[in-house]
């Protein structure tokens, strides 16, 4: 079933077209990467699906309502959880209250409420930490919990986003870059890791330079260069494309895997 | 074990109840109880910016302007308008909040330093208003705070007003630290390290920004009322820029974010001057050097610093 369309978006920054045109439509439980050289518009896009960036054309539908103009905090409601490229993590609360905080719009006590500690506010706290911890065993992390966030390594943090962005129950997950700066064994970690929200139903987005990973985890690719859709279709049709293989490896690169494929 | 007792609210109340209730046994003049009950109002103006600051990151140099309003509101109130001054130290911290509203709500987009020039306008703003409004305010010479008078009787002499002080003090650091443990603290804490990902999770950034604004003002618009009522007498300098400044000091010098560290610092702020005159005119130089040498030795505010160095101590 179709969770996530988008339908000829573009933007255009000072007179560069960073994303132009460009549509997909991902499904419940599939894994659907955005690939293409640096520059090609792979976070411009993110930022326009997540709201961060107004569109200046196109149209995204999330679950069947048009949200091209709703606002970060407001596409969360509907199902749209995120991580980012360069980490966004609250670098001074601890492991727990992270995954504490991406499950904030489940919380229902108000302001006043948590001022004067009503009896609500300490059920929900229970309730709210009991899901994050869940949630950081998720992600193999329950042993960093009470650790402070800006202590932990590159890696874990990835992991750390991911466990936050789940606590927010997306039906739509956009990773960006989740592998970068990994070393192997968290990268395979976080292969599993998200194989297993795929399986769980929800609609992964995924930008990801790691082709390995992509290859294999992916069921459909969309590669884009210069903010425009060069190919899209599952991996083996995308590698073997010589459009894709020319934007990577520029036309003398493509010449030559001509050759080898000869 | 340690950790888990340092952080824990009751604690913390429970330190500060012990050492509200053991400086009257250990001072040796009224004169001291004075200066710790002006420790303990400062605190509590400071404990607003431990929310606002300390906790979501936005910085107020104009909170002096919310202290201004506050101990006006109790001059104003019973002098002008015959309103009882319990009653007017309500609607004062009721008026400092919807200012804050008013104030904060196009403000609070600002980011960083001009967010802190914004807030620096306000506080002149006020502090001017207070000096040229002179046929209310009594211009810059400031006016005169009818006694308090709570159910027939005349609230007045130092060590009344210090556990009043000190009671409000218990009060605000109280809800200060139940704001850090809820839902809206963990809200505000978490867009102090990253907006875009605070309001990836659905935390509405500029709702939860301002609520920390109106409350912080609402701390200082009180602390205010307090300051004008235990010295019977108030002037525009309440307001004044230099006030903004000190309690932003306080909340960095004690700690940020630390609810002992505000009292920490309004401690410093305000004992070390009285302190220091015995150097008479080397006062402000030797104040000036301490603080830089505490900030140098104590990079994260008195509080943090030793809490770290006791905890490693302790591992």
């Amino acid at each position: 079933m179709t969770i996530l369309q988008v339908e000829d978006l573009g933007i255009t920054f000072g007179g560069l077209r960073a994303v132009d045109g460009v549509s997909f439509q991902v499904s419940l439980g599939e894994v659907f990467s955005i690939i293409g050289p640096n520059g090609a518009g792979k976070t411009t896009l993110f930022n326009l699906v997540t709201g961060i960036y107004r569109a200046g054309r196109g149209r995204i539908v999330l679950a069947g309502e048009d949200v091209t103009r709703v606002a970060p905090h407001l596409l969360v409601r509907r199902g749209m959880a995120r991580t980012f490229q360069n980490l966004q993590i609250f670098f001074r609360m601890t492991a727990l209250e992270n995954v504490m905080v991406g499950n904030h719009l489940a919380e229902r006590t108000s302001f006043l409420a948590d001022l004067l500690s009503l009896p609500s506010v300490a059920r929900q706290n229970v309730r709210t930490r009991a899901r994050a911890m869940e949630l950081l065993e998720r992600v193999g992390l329950a042993h960093h919990a009470d650790t402070t966030a800006g202590d932990l390594p590159y890696g874990v943090l990835k992991r750390l986003e991911i466990a936050r962005a789940l606590a927010a129950d997306p039906k739509v997950l956009l990773l960006d870059e989740p592998a970068a700066g990994c070393n192997a064994v968290e990268t395979e970690a976080i292969d599993r890791l998200i194989g297993q929200i795929a399986r769980d139903g929800v609609a992964v987005v995924l930008i990801e330079h790691d082709m390995k990973l992509v290859m294999k985890i992916s069921d459909r690719v969309l590669v884009l260069a210069h903010g425009r859709r060069l190919a899209e279709g599952p991996p083996r049709q995308v590698r073997s494309d010589p459009a894709v293989i020319a934007a990577y490896l520029g036309e003398h690169g493509a010449r030559e895997a001509d050759r080898a494929h000869g | 074990m340690l950790k888990r007792v340092l952080s824990s609210r009751l604690a913390v109340l429970v330190l500060l109840a012990a050492i509200i209730a053991v400086v009257p046994v250990l001072a040796p003049s009224s004169f001291y109880l004075r200066v710790a009950a002006l420790v303990w109002i400062f605190a509590l103006a400071a404990l607003g910016l431990t929310i606002l600051t300390g906790y979501a990151g936005q910085v107020s140099l104009g909170h002096a302007g919310f202290l201004g309003i506050g101990a006006y509101a109790v001059a104003v109130g019973p002098a002008k308008l015959g309103l009882d001054p319990l009653l007017s130290l309500l609607l004062g911290a009721v008026l400092c909040g919807l200012v804050a509203y008013a104030v904060g709500r196009p403000i609070l987009r600002l980011k960083g330093y001009y967010l802190a020039i914004a807030t620096l306008g306000f506080g002149l703003i006020v502090a001017l208003v207070l000096t040229s409004e002179s046929a209310v305010t009594g211009g810059p010479d400031g006016m005169q705070v009818p006694r308090m008078v709570l159910f027939g009787w005349r609230v007045s002499g130092v060590s009344t007003w210090y556990w009043i002080t000190g009671g409000a003090l218990l009060v605000g650091a109280l809800l200060a630290l139940n704001i850090q443990a809820s839902p809206s603290g963990r809200a505000l804490r978490a867009l102090h390290d990253s907006e875009v990902a605070a309001a990836g999770v659905g935390v509405d950034v500029a709702k939860k920004k301002l609520a920390a604004f109106v409350l912080s003002a609402v701390f200082a618009g009180v602390a205010g009322s307090l300051l004008a009522l235990m010295n019977g007498f108030i002037t525009p300098d309440a307001a004044g820029f230099m006030h903004s400044i000190e309690l932003v000091a306080m909340v960095i010098i004690g700690g940020l974010g630390s609810v002992v560290g505000a009292v920490v610092g309004a401690a410093f702020l305000v004992v070390l001057p009285q302190a220091l005159t015995v150097l008479q005119e080397y006062e402000q130089a030797v104040l000036g050097l301490l603080i830089m040498v505490f900030m140098i030795l104590l990079p994260a505010g008195i509080v943090p610093s030793l809490r770290r160095l006791l905890l490693e101590r302790a591992a």
